[in-house]
C-alpha cells in the first residue's frame, strides 16, 4: 500500500501497522489483506461482494478490523458483510471507511452490513467514515452505509459511528430488532462542512421484554452544509427507548431533525429529545477568559461535543 | 494594579448600571459588596472584558485595557470566575483545566487544585461539565479553574452562591491560603460575612456608585450599620438567617 492509503487506515482504523487479531483490508474493490484466528473466521462471499465474519461462540477479548480503502477515482464500490458473532461472545468490530478522490469522478462506497449477535453476545462496533482529495480533484466522495442488526436474547451491541470530515453526500440507515433483554446503544457524530449533505435514519423495533435502546447523535453542521436526522423506536413490548439528536448548527447550514416514537402497548416506555442551537455565547466567553481566541474557542466546544 | 476611571454602562434601555465609577485597587484582597442590583456583577463583566463601558478607562498596572477583548485581558492575566458557571456538552472536567493552566494538567496537579475545593480528582477529571453534575460541583470547578491560571489578578462573583455550608467553610480556607500563596490580587464579590472579614479593603457599591471604599476595619462596622435604616423586620429576619 502507498502514502495515500496508509493515511486513510490511520484515520478510519487507528492503524499505524497491519493490526492483531482478525482483519480484512478491502482496497478499491478487492481484498488486499486478511488474517483470520482460531476463534475467527473471515470468508469471501461467493454470490456477492463481501465477506462473512464468522465469530465462535465465547469468543472473548478478541477484535476484528475490516476497513475499506477507495483511492481510485471514479470507483462504485458496494459490499456486503455479514457478522455471525456466536452466544456469549464479547468482540471489538472496527470498521470504516476512506475515500481518497483525485479526479473528477465520483468515488463511492455503499456497504451493507448485517450483524446477527446471538443470545448473550456483546459487540462494540466502532465505524469512522473520512474523505481526502487531491486539491484539484472534483469527484464528490460519497458513502452510503448501511447497518441492519439482529439482538438475540440478552444480546447487547454498542455501535459508535463517526463522519468528521470530507464526505460529500451520506444516506446512513440503521435498522435493528432486539429480543427479550437486549440492549442497543448507538453513539453517533456527525460533521458537515462546505455545501455536503448528510441523512441519518435510525429504526428499532423493540420487540422483546425489558429491552432497551439508546440513541444519541451529536452533530454539527458548518457552511451551507444540510443535515437530517430521523429515528423512528418501535416499542412493541415492555420496553426501555431513548433518542436523542443534538445538533451545533453554523454559518448558513440547514438542519432538520425528525425523532419519532411509536408504542404498541402501555409498558413501552419511550423519550425523544431534540435540540438545534447556535453555540452558547456564554460558552464562547467562558473559554475566552481562560485566553483562548473566539476561534480557538469554538474548536475546543466542537471537537468536546463530538468526542 | 487595577484603575478605574469615571467608568458609565448604560443598558439599552436607558438605565444607568454603573455611575461613574472610579477607584484605585491595589491590596490583595478586596471585596465588593451591596445591595441585589446595586451593579456589582455588571462591574466584573466590564473589568473582564465581557461588557464595555459607555465612557471611562481601564488600566492594568498602568497599562489603559479599555479597547481590549476579553481574550487579551486574559493574557493579561485577568481570571474571571462567573457565578452562573457555563456547561459544556464533552469538554471534561480535566479538558477545562487543562485550558485553564494553559497546558496539559497532569492528575497529580489536578489533584491538588480539586482537593483544594473539596472534589476527589479520580472522582471527577473525566465527568464531563454537563447536566449531569450538580450546581455545587460545577462551581467548584469553577473556582478551581480560576485558582489554576494563577494570575495577576483574579475576579471572583459571588463564590458562596449554589456552595452548600459545609463547603463554604473549606472555601474560606481556600481564600485564606490562596491570599497567602499567590502574588497576584483577588477581587471578589460577595454577601457573606466571614469573607469580608478576611478583605484588605471593602467596595461596598450601591445604585451603581462606591458608596464607600477602604480599609476592612473601617467600612465593615459603616456598612453593617447602614441596613437599618432599611426595613426592620426583614434586617432581623437576615439576621436570623
Amino acid at each position: 500500500m502507498g502514502a495515500i492509503e496508509d493515511n486513510i487506515l490511520k484515520e478510519v482504523a487507528g492503524l499505524d501497522a497491519l493490526p492483531a487479531g482478525a482483519y480484512n483490508i478491502r482496497t478499491n474493490g478487492a481484498s488486499s489483506a486478511r488474517q483470520t484466528t482460531a476463534n475467527i473466521d473471515i470468508v469471501t462471499k461467493e454470490d456477492k461482494p463481501g465477506i462473512d465474519i464468522r465469530i465462535k461462540p465465547g469468543t472473548v477479548n478478541e477484535s476484528v478490523h475490516i476497513p475499506v480503502i477507495v483511492s481510485q477515482a471514479g470507483l462504485k464500490d458496494m459490499v456486503y458483510n455479514d457478522f455471525f458473532i456466536g452466544e456469549g461472545a464479547d468482540v471489538t468490530i472496527v470498521a470504516g471507511c476512506g475515500i481518497h478522490s483525485c479526479g473528477d469522478a465520483d468515488s463511492a462506497h455503499d456497504g451493507i452490513h448485517t450483524f446477527y449477535v446471538e443470545e448473550g453476545a456483546k459487540v462494540r462496533y466502532v465505524e469512522k467514515h473520512y474523505g481526502e482529495g487531491d486539491a484539484d480533484a472534483t469527484g464528490k466522495r460519497l458513502m452510503n452505509p448501511t447497518t441492519v442488526v439482529h439482538l438475540a436474547k440478552d444480546a447487547q451491541m454498542v455501535m459508535e459511528t463517526a463522519q468528521i470530515a470530507g464526505i460529500d453526500d451520506t444516506l446512513r440507515k440503521t435498522t435493528a430488532d432486539l429480543a427479550d433483554g437486549a440492549k442497543l446503544e448507538i453513539h453517533e457524530s456527525v460533521m458537515t462542512t462546505g455545501t455536503q449533505n448528510a441523512e441519518s435514519e435510525f429504526s428499532a423495533d423493540l420487540n422483546g421484554e425489558d429491552c432497551s435502546c439508546n440513541i444519541v447523535s451529536r452533530t454539527v453542521a458548518k457552511e451551507q452544509s444540510r443535515q437530517h436526522y430521523t429515528s423512528i423506536l418501535n416499542g412493541n413490548n415492555r420496553c426501555a427507548g431513548h433518542t436523542e439528536c443534538d445538533s451545533i448548527i453554523m454559518d448558513q447550514a440547514y438542519v432538520l431533525a425528525t425523532p419519532q416514537l411509536a408504542a404498541a402497548t402501555t409498558e413501552a416506555s419511550l423519550i425523544h429529545e431534540a435540540a438545534i442551537g447556535k453555540i452558547a455565547g456564554e460558552q464562547l466567553i467562558k473559554l475566552m477568559t481562560l485566553g483562548l481566541s473566539e476561534q480557538e474557542a469554538e474548536e475546543q466546544i466542537i471537537s468536546g461535543f463530538l468526542k | 494594579m487595577l484603575e478605574l476611571q469615571h467608568i458609565n454602562y448604560i443598558t439599552e434601555d436607558g438605565r444607568k448600571i454603573l455611575d461613574d465609577i472610579s477607584v484605585s485597587i491595589e491590596d490583595h484582597f478586596v471585596v465588593i459588596t451591596g445591595p441585589n442590583g446595586s451593579g456589582k456583577s455588571t462591574l466584573a463583566r466590564v473589568i473582564s472584558g465581557i461588557l464595555s463601558p459607555d465612557s471611562g478607562r481601564i488600566l492594568l498596572n498602568g497599562e489603559d485595557i479599555t479597547g481590549l477583548s476579553v481574550t487579551e485581558r486574559a493574557r493579561k492575566g485577568i481570571s474571571y470566575a462567573f457565578q452562573q458557571p457555563v456547561r459544556f456538552k464533552g469538554l471534561t472536567v480535566k479538558d477545562l483545566m487543562s485550558l485553564a493552566a494553559g497546558k496539559e494538567a497532569g492528575v497529580p496537579e489536578l489533584c491538588d487544585l480539586l482537593s483544594e475545593v473539596g472534589l476527589c480528582a479520580k472522582d471527577y477529571i473525566d465527568r464531563e461539565l454537563d447536566g449531569s453534575l450538580s450546581g455545587g460541583e460545577l462551581k467548584r470547578i469553577e473556582i478551581a479553574m480560576a485558582f489554576a491560571r494563577n494570575s495577576e489578578l483574579t475576579l471572583f462573583d459571588e463564590p458562596e452562591a449554589g456552595i452548600d455550608l459545609w463547603s463554604f467553610q473549606k472555601l474560606i480556607r481556600v481564600f485564606e491560603t490562596m491570599v497567602k500563596k499567590t502574588d497576584g490580587n483577588i477581587l471578589i464579590i460577595s454577601h457573606q460575612e466571614r469573607i469580608l472579614d478576611i478583605a484588605d479593603k471593602i467596595i461596598y457599591l450601591r445604585d451603581g456608585r462606591i458608596e464607600k471604599y477602604g480599609r476592612r476595619e473601617d467600612v465593615l462596622p459603616e456598612i453593617m450599620g447602614t441596613a437599618g435604616g432599611a426595613c426592620s423586620v426583614l434586617t432581623e429576619k437576615m439576621k436570623e438567617e
